[in-house]
């Protein structure tokens, strides 16, 4: 029986090698502007950092993707089309991408270029995953955070391309790639900036023993004496609908689905998935190395190891969200 | 093109008599040329609407409208399959696609892109022409200097574009159901909590500040787009349909101001003062004068 493939995120050159020493098979990344849906300050690649890190994950027996996973602006294509070149050029070994138009352009000029269907364009079925396949030779998709663990068994029996899971790290409550809730708060959006709830747009107000954590001037939260304050990323707010305010659609916390590993070796998914390109080198070797060693462990055919991983998670919870019928 | 009003599908969980007669006077009384039918939002509030479709469409039909049928914004399960395998075979219209497994089965024949499917430029606009879709509904969050470049193509490629001109803006979709959630219940048991709210739930925040709108598993802006005022520079960037998505509100009235603004009867800043003291939200633009969605630009 094949390993899982485990794909590890990176921000920097240095979580891109923390992530390849800990154990990843394949390590995604984004170039430095709003073509991937992590453009943030002070992260990302340069071109040469990205023929810097290949080489060293190559010689490694690693792979490296690279992320255009944003949608192409309209009239203004060219950064998109000229990343697609870009990461051909510099020998990656798969671009993950949402867009039809920008996969048409990779599929038709660059036809040896391994494609990855991104879980921002959130193909929930296998009808929409058949169609990326037959359009784009599309090899792989990222399933969006929406399926059951036997609704992916399901799907994977009729379909003939690989699938990829989230199984750690930050958790999207909404369809990934179909959400405008930042967009509407702030101007700045996932699919179009590759931003989600901007730093330029939060602020943090101290009202008497309270602090207030603001989004475009709406309050997402506000904490009490004692209470751990957190990001203010507006799905993991704190609103009022009907009585007291509660965490409306999703508690801060984390994804981790460790435990799940039989099943989703039974459901026939390929490669699980670490979320957080925005996390430091630590943060990634811990979150990798402790996956390395269950999966090590559950290809040896024992039963999967209970790893505390509750340092790294938001909130200090943990959920196996969607992948579980109860979460809806 | 002439220029034409398109009366989205109902959102909300209304009760099926409401639901049938809202359509019985939109066929009588409302001066729009397309009407989208079909419970979008989630697949356990269909059979409810099941009996009453054949009738509505019939009606409207009859009524001279153009009648398109909208395929779900979120298929996951075997079921949520199966219905919109059903709906795209069953040829009993043209079919407004809303999720990228509908638009797949729709290949070869003439249907529309709904503004669920992620349409941000003229690639994308040019791939889905190519595939057969004759209409495409853009997605509330485009900006105006992107609507006037797919409006562009659009008229080149021959595909219409739409822009959604009044109602709540759809902002997001989950597998999970906020109503329920919201009332400690879960989806497989929701007792259908969404029906009390025939124009949503608003969500404030705590500081009582409006700001949402859940509708089952569909997050909604609280504001009410209106591009009222707008919909003469849509129009000269080649923009040929106009949208109107349904709220518990005197729906015919929006009818007749917008058409009125499309012939050029009246005008669109007026029609906005006017239709903003109908519905308890403030009309928002921001989406479009790129910047955030919740704003309200003069």
């Amino acid at each position: 029986m094949d390993n899982f493939e485990l794909i590890c995120p990176a921000g920097t050159p240095a979580a891109l090698r923390a992530a390849v020493d800990a154990g990843a098979d394949a390590v995604y990344l984004g170039f430095r502007d709003e073509t991937n849906a992590r453009n943030f300050p002070g992260l990302n690649f340069t071109r040469q950092d990205v023929a810097d890190s290949v080489d060293y994950a190559h010689a490694r027996r690693v792979e490296v993707y690279v992320a255009i996973n944003t949608y192409p602006q309209a009239g203004n294509l060219g950064p998109w089309q000229k990343a697609v070149d870009d990461a051909a050029r510099l020998k990656v070994d798969a671009v993950i991408m949402a867009d039809p138009g920008l996969l048409a352009y990779a599929a038709k000029r660059h036809p040896d270029l391994r494609l990855h269907l991104s879980v921002q364009a959130s193909a929930a079925n296998v009808e929409a995953i058949r169609l990326y396949r037959d359009a784009f030779g599309v090899r792989r998709v990222v399933l969006p955070r929406v399926l059951t663990v036997p609704e992916i068994a399901k799907l994977n029996a009729e379909i003939d391309i690989e699938t990829e899971v989230f199984v750690f790290g930050g958790l999207c409550p909404m369809a990934e790639g179909r959400c405008s809730l930042s967009s509407y708060a702030t101007g700045l959006s996932p699919n179009k900036q590759g931003v989600c709830s901007p730093a330029s747009h939060v602020r943090y107000e101290q009202r008497g023993g309270a602090l207030a954590s603001t989004l475009g001037g709406f309050t997402i939260n506000v904490f009490g004496e004692g209470e751990q304050a957190g990001y203010p990323t507006l799905c993991k707010g704190r609103f009022v609908a009907g009585d007291g305010p509660a965490y409306l659609f999703e508690e801060p916390t984390s994804l981790n689905a460790m435990d799940l590993l039989p099943e989703l070796k039974a459901a026939g998914v390929r490669a699980l998935k670490i979320e957080g390109r925005q996390r430091g080198k630590a943060y990634i070797a811990a979150v990798v190395r402790a996956y390395r060693e269950a999966l090590e462990t559950f290809a040896a055919g024992r039963p999967v190891p209970h790893i505390d991983l509750q340092a790294m998670v938001e909130g200090g919870t943990q959920t196996t969200g969607a992948y579980t019928r109860a979460w809806r | 093109m002439t220029a034409s009003l398109t009366l989205g599908p109902v959102l909300f969980n209304w009760p099926v008599n409401r639901w049938r007669d809202f359509y019985a006077r939109i066929a009588d009384e409302a001066p729009v040329d397309t009407v989208v039918v079909g419970e979008i939002v989630c697949f356990k509030r269909a059979p409810f609407f099941a009996e009453a479709i054949g009738d509505v469409i019939e009606r409207l039909t009859a009524a001279g409208k153009t009648v398109w049928l909208a395929s779900p914004i979120l298929v996951g399960s075997e079921r949520e399959r199966a219905a919109m395998r059903d709906l795209v075979t069953a040829d009993a219209g043209l079919v407004e696609a809303n999720d990228m497994g509908a638009l797949a089965l729709l290949a070869g024949r003439p249907h529309a892109v709904g503004p669920t499917i992620n349409v941000y430029n003229e690639a994308t606009l040019g791939w889905m022409a190519e595939r057969g879709a004759v209409a495409v509904s853009l997605p509330a969050e485009l900006p105006a200097a992107t609507v006037a470049v797919l409006a562009k193509a659009g008229r080149e490629l021959g595909v219409e574009t739409e822009v959604q001109v009044w109602g709540r803006a759809p902002l997001a979709i989950s597998a999970r159901c906020y109503h329920a959630r919201a009332h400690g219940l879960h989806k497989d048991g929701c007792q259908f909590v969404c029906g009390k709210d025939p124009d949503g739930m608003p969500v404030t925040t705590m500081d009582g500040q409006p700001f949402l709108t859940v509708n089952g598993t569909q997050t909604m802006s609280h504001g009410c787009l209106c591009l009222a005022a707008e919909m003469p520079a849509l129009a000269d960037m080649g923009v040929s349909r106009f949208r109107l998505s349904p709220q518990a509100m005197d729906m015919v009235r929006v009818a007749e101001a917008f058409r009125a603004v499309l012939d050029g009867r009246r005008d669109g800043a007026e029609v906005a003062a006017e239709l903003g003291g109908l519905i308890d939200a403030p009309l928002v633009n921001g989406f479009y004068h790129d910047t955030a969605g919740a704003l309200r630009v003069a």
